[in-house]
């Protein structure tokens, strides 16, 4: 990178692709010509910058400004001041909401300023289809390191001390999985990457493989030399487009270097690297199901023992890791497992990558060291409650996670403690709830999806989760009874007890959670037919109050099903048999006058 | 389902993707994703030959499709609308706007319009949880879409048929 005097690090995650920074790349790229500065300017297309709420992100350097929200229409202003004169454009700098004040460099963002990259270290400053770029920022040392200096049997050594645990959820440690699978004796061995995230409302390893595709090989070549496979799988979900385009893209280019093959690094070590589609299963994120998918099966899960450590892919000895896990390998083994140990909790060492998300000003792709408080992570990260609600809960550990409640605000996040807590620290979702969200519609919400994904193997899950759902419907429809929070209960701990595998066993985890900390809630729907967050329709009623309504017609004119009658200046009515409880009559209302009850 | 006939390209085509593949059941999955990228869906008649070419039972290839919610046996509308149903879309109003299209379309989710011109579907997370609630049709993402926004999303597919848009909106 260092011929040109200026970079733009233009950013083409999915989430800013969404909102045209192709568009922002092109126009850049022709106003760069036009001024004949294609000597002086590079554009670096980059994975994601993680500050997704504000994207599209654009960043100069060498001065590390950093304009968000930026449109293909500012790109000429951009040039023109920046480039051409040197002088920032304030317009489009981020401002801090408390002080006001416009920050152009992104270290004083509050966002960023609590965070430590290790997974998302390159995401967001090397182009990820440019191998060279990785290899700049160490990329395939820490691989080189291993094959002329260390045994397995010491690399593996290095990883059991640095602490490191898998980060696709369960949280097994990644050292001991690696040393389970090297004493496993078989003529065939394999590294599988589960890369099949199927949290919704989480995109972590998407944007791993997305911004920075090396890491992840690198890491399995690694792990393959450890465990002594010559073979690596990435099963991946077919949903991920750009992913698999990088990573096809990462995999040739790897080839080409001489990193994958045969006789890496002249150190006589083969290995190479195939991509596995997902197809939409949310169990298939279970090891076992994933394998039986990707030997051509429907993804059921199958009891363990055998672990897929003694007996996986093609019922050869198997190490299956998720992306965030391995994209912390390589920095482990090139900075050592005496920094990576000083670094979290007691128990849970390292980052934990976070897709923050829901009512949460700062939606993004964080990265914070075990041990930080879900209020630093809400608060000073997130930037706080949208629109200046009250917080109400967060949401973490996705459809097998639970809710927790402002109580827990200060508990700092690490394995342990998020499931002493109710919860659990699942791939990393952290979903932000407010006042206005009902926690029995959230829980009806989980379980809608466990219905859906659900194997239909075991009884239990198929056929309870079932029941469970219908019995939040019931209370969401204002049909509840008191008995059927204990029948929630009851039920839950069944399903719990008897599942199979992970997804029956944790699927209740959204209810119980939400009855634990939320009973009133529940109480409120089933004794007094109303629900507290105004959320559940079937309860809700909206009103015109005649006093209140000037008759502007701005509600009339709103309502999309015409259930609003009235005259200019006169007071509005709703039919209630035609109205569908959209809401939306309440807010666009300046004058209160719509009341809900 | 009334039988369809497949035509001789279809036939060699999905052959060639199985031959592509080795022929081997282990495969199955690949071989499914890439018969629907090409035809667009996979009804039975297409799982008859696949099983016959893998030298397995149409029971499991059908067992397969149907577990894997990406393989569809029925045809997208021409503009495939897909609402997400992620959680972060979902806390942001994401079922309103389900409804909305729902209501418009007058189709239900996995459905196509009778003119085949759009179907519903619900996806959980395109990881751009920033611009919630999200939309896609085919290959457009719409962020921050409000339930108001849905007529005008929708006309933008219309265009070109006019009279269809004044008679069914």
């Amino acid at each position: 990178m260092s011929d040109y005097k200026m970079h733009l690090l233009i950013c083409s995650g999915t989430g800013c692709k969404a909102s045209e920074s192709e568009d922002i790349i092109n126009s850049f790229t022709s106003l760069i010509d036009e001024f004949g500065l294609e000597d002086e300017v590079q554009i670096v297309r980059t994975g994601c910058f993680g500050f997704c709420e504000k994207g599209p992100i654009v960043k100069v350097l060498p001065d590390n400004t950093f304009y968000v929200r930026v449109s293909p229409g500012d790109t000429e202003e951009i040039l023109k001041e920046h480039i051409v004169k040197g002088r920032t454009v304030q317009r489009l700098l981020y401002t801090d909401p408390v002080t006001n004040e416009n920050i152009s460099d992104s270290k004083g963002i509050g966002f960023y300023k609590k965070q430590i990259r290790i997974a998302l270290r390159n995401c967001g400053f090397i182009n990820p289809e440019n191998i060279e770029e990785y290899i700049a920022r160490d990329g395939y040392m820490a691989l080189g390191k291993c094959l002329a200096e260390f045994t397995p049997e010491e690399t593996i050594q290095e990883i059991k001390e640095s602490g490191l645990r898998g980060r696709g959820g369960g949280g097994f440690p990644t050292g001991l999985k690696w040393e389970i699978t090297r004493k496993s004796e078989a003529d065939q061995k394999y590294v599988v990457c589960n890369a099949d995230e199927g949290d919704p409302g989480a995109f972590m390893d998407r944007s791993i493989l997305e911004g920075d595709p090396h890491s992840v090989l690198e890491a399995m070549a690694i792990c393959g030399y450890c465990i002594g496979a010559d073979k690596g799988l990435v099963y991946i979900r077919a949903e991920y487009p750009l992913a698999i385009e990088r990573l096809k893209t990462a995999i040739k280019q790897a080839r080409e270097y001489g990193l994958l093959g045969n006789d890496i690094m002249g150190a006589k070590f083969n290995f190479d690297i195939e991509l596995r589609y997902g197809a939409g299963a949310f169990v298939c994120g279970e090891e076992t199901a994933l394998i039986h998918s990707m030997e051509g099966l429907r993804g059921e899960p199958t009891f363990k023992p055998p672990f897929p450590s003694v007996s996986g892919y093609m019922g050869k000895p198997t190490n299956v890791n998720n992306v965030e896990t391995f994209a912390n390998i390589p920095v482990i083994l090139n900075k050592g497992a005496n920094w990576f140990n000083k670094i979290g909790t007691e128990k849970s060492k390292g980052t934990k990558v976070f897709a923050l998300a829901g009512k949460i000003n700062n939606v993004g792709l964080i990265e914070v060291p075990m041990g930080t408080t879900l209020r630093e992570v809400i608060y000073d990260i997130g930037g706080g409650i949208k629109n200046g609600k009250e917080f109400k809960s967060v949401q973490t550990g996705g459809p097998s996670g639970g809710c927790l409640t402002k109580d827990f605000l200060d508990t700092p996040i690490d394995y342990d403690n998020l499931i002493a807590a109710g919860s659990m620290m699942g791939s990393g979702g952290m979903i932000v709830m407010d006042e206005d969200d009902c926690m029995v519609s959230i829980a009806r919400f989980y379980l809608e999806f466990t219905l859906e994904e659900s194997c239909g193997k075991c009884t239990p899950c198929r056929v309870g989760n079932k029941r469970l759902h219908e019995i939040l419907d019931k209370i969401t429809k204002g049909k509840g009874e008191v008995e059927d929070i204990e029948r929630l209960r009851v039920l839950s701990s069944v399903i719990k007890d008897a599942s199979l595998c992970g997804l029956g066993q944790s699927s209740p985890n959204p209810v119980l959670s939400t009855i634990a900390n939320f009973e009133n809630e529940y109480l409120a729907h089933v004794n007094d037919g109303k629900c507290p967050a105004g959320q559940c329709k079937a309860l809700l009623k909206y009103e015109i109050a005649e006093d209140l309504c000037t008759g502007c017609t701005l509600c009339f004119r709103n309502c999309p099903v015409g259930a609003i009658t009235g005259e200019r200046r006169q007071p509005h009515f709703i039919d209630q048999s035609i109205c569908i409880k959209c809401g939306v009559c309440f807010e666009k209302c300046k004058f209160d006058a719509i009341t809900l009850t | 389902m009334p039988k369809i006939k497949l035509a001789e390209n279809t036939i060699q085509l999905i052959k060639d993707t199985c031959a592509e593949f080795g022929n081997k059941e282990s495969e199955l999955i690949n071989v499914l994703h890439q018969v629907q990228h090409k035809l667009g869906y996979l009804p039975a008649e297409v799982q008859e030959v696949i099983a016959k070419e893998l030298k397995t039972s149409v029971a499991k290839v059908y067992g397969v499709v149907t577990f894997y919610s990406f393989f569809t046996m029925i045809p997208h509308g021409e503009n495939p609308i897909s609402i997400c149903m992620g959680t972060a879309c979902y806390v942001r109003g994401a079922e309103q706007v389900l409804a909305e299209f729902k209501r418009q379309l007058k189709v239900e989710v996995g459905e196509s319009t009778s003119d085949g011109k759009f179907s519903i579907n619900c996806l959980r997370c395109v990881g751009a949880c920033g611009l919630a609630p999200v939309v896609t049709v085919g290959e457009k993402v719409y962020g921050r879409v409000a339930p108001s926004e849905v007529k005008k999303i929708i006309a933008e597919y219309r265009e070109g048929c006019a009279g269809d848009d004044a008679k069914s909106a």
